[in-house]
C-alpha cells in the first residue's frame, strides 16, 4: 500500500510546490526503492502477501496481492524509476519549466505502475491502466512542439481505445462471473461465448497498449519525440506494465481458452521482431532507432506464448527475464541517447562526431545496453533469449527458433551501425554542449545493471517463483 | 429477447459505431467525440447487464463501475481537448499528420 501512496503523495506535493519538484521526486524515488526492497524481503520470507483495501473482503472489496511476479515487476520499476529520477533531476536543470511539469506526472505514472502491479481486481486494473495512460501521455507532451503534441495525441487516442476495449471485456466477465476479483473469476470462469468475447476484447485492448505489431504505429513517434527521461520511462516501464497485465490475465484466467490465440500472438511477435529490426536499420535518427528496437523486443515477449504451451516454465522465465533486462537496458539506451542529443543538439546517427571520444561513458552505456538487445552473453538479454531459444529447440519448433536467431542478427546490425558511427568524424561541425557527468554515470549504471542480470540469475528467479504464478497455470491446465 | 439483452446489444452497437468513428474520421475533435461514444456504449453494456438474479433488483456494483468510468472519461476528454488546442496553436491543423520518418 505504501508503494502506491508514496509516489501519489509525492506527485501531489510536487504539483503544489513546483519548484521543489526535483527534491521531492528524488526523496520519493529513494523511499519507493526502500519500500520495494522491504516488501521483497517480506515476500521472500512469508510468501504471497494480500492486502484488503478498507478491510472489505472480496467479492465486494478490492484486493492488493503481491506474489513473485508482481514483486519482480515492482523492483524493476523501483530501480529503473530511481535511475530516471536521478537523471531527470539533472536533465531538467536546463529546462526548469518542463521540469516543473515533469515531476508530478512522473510520480503519478510511478504510482499507477505500482498500483497496476499490486492490483488483483479487474476493475481496479482498468483504473490503473487509465491513470498510467493519461500520465504517460502527459509526459510525452511535456517536451512541447508540434511533433511531440501530435505523437502524444495519437498515443492518447490509442490508449483510450485500448482501455475501452479492456473495460468492455471486464463488463462481459462481470456479467458472466458476478465478480471482478481475479481469484474469484478464475474459479468461476469457463469457456463460453461471453468469456471468449471478453478474452478477445481484453487482449486486443492490451495489445494496442503494448504496441505489438501491427498495432505499434503510435509507439516510435511517441517515444522518440519525448524528452530523454520520459522516453526511458515509456519504453522501459509503461509497455512492460501492459504486457505484465496481459500475462497475468492469460495465466490466471484464460490459459486454456484459445490455443490458436497463442499461435497468433507468436506470429505477431515474430513479425514484430523482424519488422521492428528492419525499420530500426532504416532510421537516421537515434531515438527513432531505439524506439523501433523497442517494437522488436516486445515481439520477443509475445513469442513466449506459443513456446510456453508445451515447454512451459522455461519460456515464461525467458519472457520475464527479457522484461527485466530490457527495462534496464532500454532506459539506459534512451538516457545515453539523451546525453548524445544534449551534447550535439541533434540525434542524427550519421553525424555522431567522434562521440566515442567525447562522451565515452554514454557510448559505453549504449554498447552495454546493446548487449542485452542483441542477446550477447553475459547480459540479461542473452539469458532470456537463450531460454526462449531452448524452449523452441526442445519442442522442435524450428520456425520460432529461426526468427529468434535472425532477430538477434538484425539487432546486432542496427546496434553496430550506431556504435560504428560513434567512432567516425562528422562532415560538418557544430557547437558541443557539456553533459554533466552524473547523467552519463546513471545511464552507464543502468546498462551495467542489465549485464549484471545476466551474471546473477538465481536471486531473481527465486523471487519470481514465490506464489507460483506460473505453476498455477500449469496445474489449472491439467 | 429480454430487456437486459436489448440494452447490451444496443451498447455493443454504440461501441462499434464509436470504434468506426475513431478509425474513419480525420478531424481530431470527431475522434475524441467518437471515443466518448464508445465509452457510452461500454457503460450501457455495464448498466444494462447489471442484475445478479435475472428477475431481481439491479446490482449496484456495475453502476459504481459506470460512475468511475464516466469520471475517467471526463478527465481523459479534458486532456484530449487540451492537447488538441495545443496542437492547433503550434501546428495550425486539427488533423494528425501521417507518420513520416525523417
Amino acid at each position: 500500500m505504501t508503494l502506491i501512496l508514496l509516489p501519489l503523495a509525492g506527485a501531489m506535493l510536487a504539483f503544489l510546490f513546483p519548484r521543489a519538484g526535483g527534491r521531492l521526486g528524488l526523496l520519493t524515488a529513494f523511499s519507493v526503492l526502500f519500500s520495494a526492497i522491504a516488501l521483497a524481503a517480506v515476500v521472500i520470507g512469508d510468501g504471497v502477501q494480500l492486502h484488503l483495501l478498507g478491510g472489505w473482503p472480496a467479492p465486494l472489496g478490492i484486493t492488493l496481492r503481491t506474489d513473485g511476479l508482481s514483486m519482480v515487476m515492482l523492483l524493476v520499476a523501483a530501480v529503473v524509476g530511481l535511475g530516471i529520477s536521478l537523471y531527470a533531476a539533472v536533465w531538467f536543470r536546463q529546462e526548469p519549466l518542463n521540469g516543473e511539469r515533469f515531476w508530478p506526472l512522473w510520480l503519478l505514472l510511478w504510482s499507477a505502475l505500482n498500483a497496476l502491479f499490486l492490483s488483483a481486481d479487474l476493475f481496479n486494473l482498468y483504473v490503473t491502466l487509465e491513470l498510467l495512460g493519461l500520465s504517460a501521455v502527459g509526459l510525452a507532451a511535456v517536451a512541447g512542439g508540434a511533433a511531440a503534441y501530435a505523437a502524444a495525441m495519437r498515443y492518447l487516442l490509442v490508449s483510450l481505445l485500448g482501455s475501452l476495449l479492456y473495460l468492455l471485456g471486464v463488463a462481459l466477465i462481470y456479467h458472466a462471473c458476478g465478480s471482478v476479483d481475479i481469484t474469484l473469476v478464475a474459479e468461476r470462469l469457463s469457456p463460453s461465448a461471453a468469456s471468449r468475447a471478453a478474452l478477445a476484447l481484453m487482449v486486443s485492448g492490451l495489445l494496442l497498449k503494448t504496441a505489438l505489431f501491427p498495432l505499434h504505429f503510435w509507439l516510435p513517434a511517441a517515444h522518440a519525440n519525448a524528452g530523454a527521461p520520459v522516453s526511458a520511462a515509456l519504453s522501459g516501464l509503461v509497455v512492460k506494465a501492459t504486457f505484465y497485465l496481459l500475462l497475468r490475465l492469460w495465466l490466471e484466467l484464460f490459459d486454456t481458452f484459445a490455443p490458436q490465440l497463442e499461435t497468433l500472438l507468436g506470429l505477431l511477435g515474430a513479425a514484430a521482431v523482424l519488422w521492428g529490426s528492419l525499420q530500426a536499420l532504416r532510421q537516421s535518427r537515434l531515438k527513432l532507432l531505439i524506439a523501433y528496437s523497442t517494437v522488436a523486443q516486445i515481439g520477443y515477449l509475445f513469442m513466449a506464448f506459443p513456446l510456453a504451451a508445451a515447454a512451459g516454465l522455461q519460456a515464461w522465465y525467458g519472457a520475464l527475464y527479457l522484461v527485466m533486462s530490457h527495462a534496464l537496458a532500454k532506459s539506459a539506451m534512451f538516457l545515453a541517447a539523451g546525453n548524445l542529443r544534449r551534447h550535439a543538439g541533434h540525434d542524427r546517427i550519421a553525424e555522431l562526431d567522434l562521440v566515442a571520444q567525447r562522451l565515452p561513458l554514454s557510448v559505453s552505456a549504449f554498447a552495454l545496453a546493446g548487449m542485452t538487445i542483441m542477446g550477447l552473453p553475459p547480459s540479461g538479454g542473452f539469458i532470456a533469449k537463450w531460454w526462449l531459444l531452448q524452449a523452441a529447440l526442445v519442442q522442435g519448433m524450428w520456425g520460432w527458433a529461426l526468427v529468434l536467431v535472425v532477430g538477434g542478427l538484425l539487432s546486432a546490425a542496427y546496434l553496430f551501425k550506431v556504435v560504428g558511427f560513434a567512432f567516425t568524424r562528422a562532415r560538418g561541425t557544430h557547437e558541443a554542449c557539456p553533459v554533466p557527468l552524473s547523467m552519463e554515470w546513471i545511464a552507464l549504471l543502468l546498462a551495467i545493471g542489465s549485464v549484471l542480470l545476466g551474471l546473477l540469475v538465481l536471486p531473481p528467479m527465486a523471487l519470481l517463483g514465490v506464489g507460483d504464478p506460473f505453476g498455477l497455470a500449469l496445474e489449472a491446465g491439467q | 429477447m429480454n430487456v437486459a439483452l436489448f440494452y447490451a446489444l444496443t451498447g455493443a452497437g454504440i461501441f462499434t459505431l464509436g470504434l468506426h468513428g475513431v478509425i474513419i474520421y480525420r478531424h481530431l475533435l470527431r475522434k475524441i467525440m467518437a471515443i466518448n461514444i464508445m465509452g457510452s456504449g461500454v457503460f450501457l453494456v455495464l448498466a444494462g447487464l447489471a442484475r445478479r438474479v435475472p428477475a431481481g433488483p439491479p446490482d449496484p456494483v456495475p453502476h459504481a463501475m459506470v460512475i468511475t468510468g464516466i469520471v475517467v472519461a471526463v478527465a481523459a476528454t479534458a486532456l484530449a481537448l487540451v492537447l488538441l488546442l495545443r496542437l492547433l496553436d503550434v501546428s495550425g491543423s486539427v488533423v494528425l499528420p501521417d507518420n513520416e520518418e525523417e
